[in-house]
């Protein structure tokens, strides 16, 4: 049985938890944390980021998702700065930050692989929201 | 040469410089970018001065060390991150010295230079710092002594103004491409301040730029 966490990398805080609050509606009993704002400012934290990694259950794989290209940054900075052990379960996700991580997060309930929840996620850039 | 005491002064002397030049590095930045880098740069820089005023080092090493984690909670934007990896990579490069000849600064500037490319995965000729810490660094290896330090900030000056006429493919800028030519890059203007602080500290008599006028 796979276990997928969600870590969200926001610049701002209202959106990082804004969305988890989001995700948590649509896939509720999904582990989800958010890294997101500079105290009241925008911006990122690394340290921020590698707390949220941590706090994600050692059994879990994670995948983390970013809104801006400097986020991503952190993020890959904290990747380097948290223990191996952590590491290599973790996976940074270039993908739409709302619809790659509600398709995510919908994922990990059905208990998907990492891998499998990483595509849904990505496939959610192509993903046409307006049907019909 | 640069010891434990002139690396200290130095980060206080950038913290300082960052912070008057915040406005002008934020208005640069507000019109290519989000409008931050002077706020997040004096702050990162005045964070990381204020964690290493009053302590003691062992090395330089730890002192970098200190500096990168402080900017790294601190400075919120890109370069957060990006001058965090650099002074990791200074802090390797000086290792368990407590002082280093110009030769071993020419290295530990050559290495951070090449943690930001990998860093922000960017090419120089993109509109980003790596435009200034890459001739920079090219000056200080081919001369690694007071002369190549000096040669360092010209080339660092004069890049930094360059960076006027390239449209940027990387960051924040890049959403506004061909648009971004015309602004200097405010990220190479902070690098440029870098250098010039950093040779002011070890070398001493630096003529500085006077940036409010000429970054535009």
């Amino acid at each position: 049985m796979a276990n997928v966490s969600l870590v969200i990398v926001s610049h701002s805080k209202q959106l990082g938890e804004g969305l988890v609050k989001l995700l948590r509606q649509v896939a509720p009993g999904v582990d989800i944390h958010e890294a997101a704002g500079l105290g009241d400012e925008l911006g990122t934290d690394a340290t921020a980021i590698m707390a949220a990694l941590q706090q994600c259950p050692n059994t879990h794989d994670i995948l983390v998702f970013f809104d801006l290209g400097s986020a991503a940054m952190n993020a890959e900075m904290a990747l380097e700065l948290v223990p191996p052990s952590v590491a290599e379960r973790t996976r940074i996700v270039d993908a739409p930050l709302v619809e790659g991580a509600v398709a995510a997060a919908v994922a990990a309930r059905s208990q998907l692989p990492l891998d499998d929840v990483m595509q849904q996620a990505e496939t959610a850039r192509i993903m046409q929201k307006r049907l019909g | 040469m640069l010891t434990l005491e002139t690396l200290q002064a130095f980060i206080q002397a950038y913290a300082a410089r960052l912070a008057e030049l915040c406005t002008v590095l934020d208005d640069l930045d507000n019109r290519i970018g989000d409008g931050d880098h002077g706020t997040n740069m004096a702050r990162g820089f005045r964070t990381a001065a204020d964690r290493i005023t009053g302590e003691t080092f062992a090395d330089l090493g730890a002192l970098c060390q200190a500096v990168a984690m402080a900017l790294l909670a601190s400075v919120g934007g890109a370069s957060g991150p990006l001058y965090a990896t650099a002074f990791m990579r200074f802090a390797q490069s000086w290792k368990d010295c407590t002082n280093v000849d110009f030769g071993q600064v020419a290295t530990g500037v050559a290495n951070a230079c090449e943690g930001l490319r990998a860093r922000g995965k960017a090419e120089v000729g993109e509109k980003t710092l790596l435009d200034v810490w890459t001739p920079a660094s090219e000056a200080l290896a081919a001369q690694p002594d007071e002369y190549g330090m000096r040669a360092a900030v010209a080339r660092a000056t004069k890049a930094a103004l360059a960076s006027r006429d390239i449209p940027a493919t990387k960051g924040r800028a890049a959403y506004l491409g061909e648009r971004s030519v015309g602004t200097c890059d405010p990220g190479s203007i902070s690098s440029a301040v870098f250098f010039e602080e950093l040779a002011d500290a070890t070398v001493g008599g630096v003529t500085k730029t006077s940036w409010q006028t000429s970054a535009w």
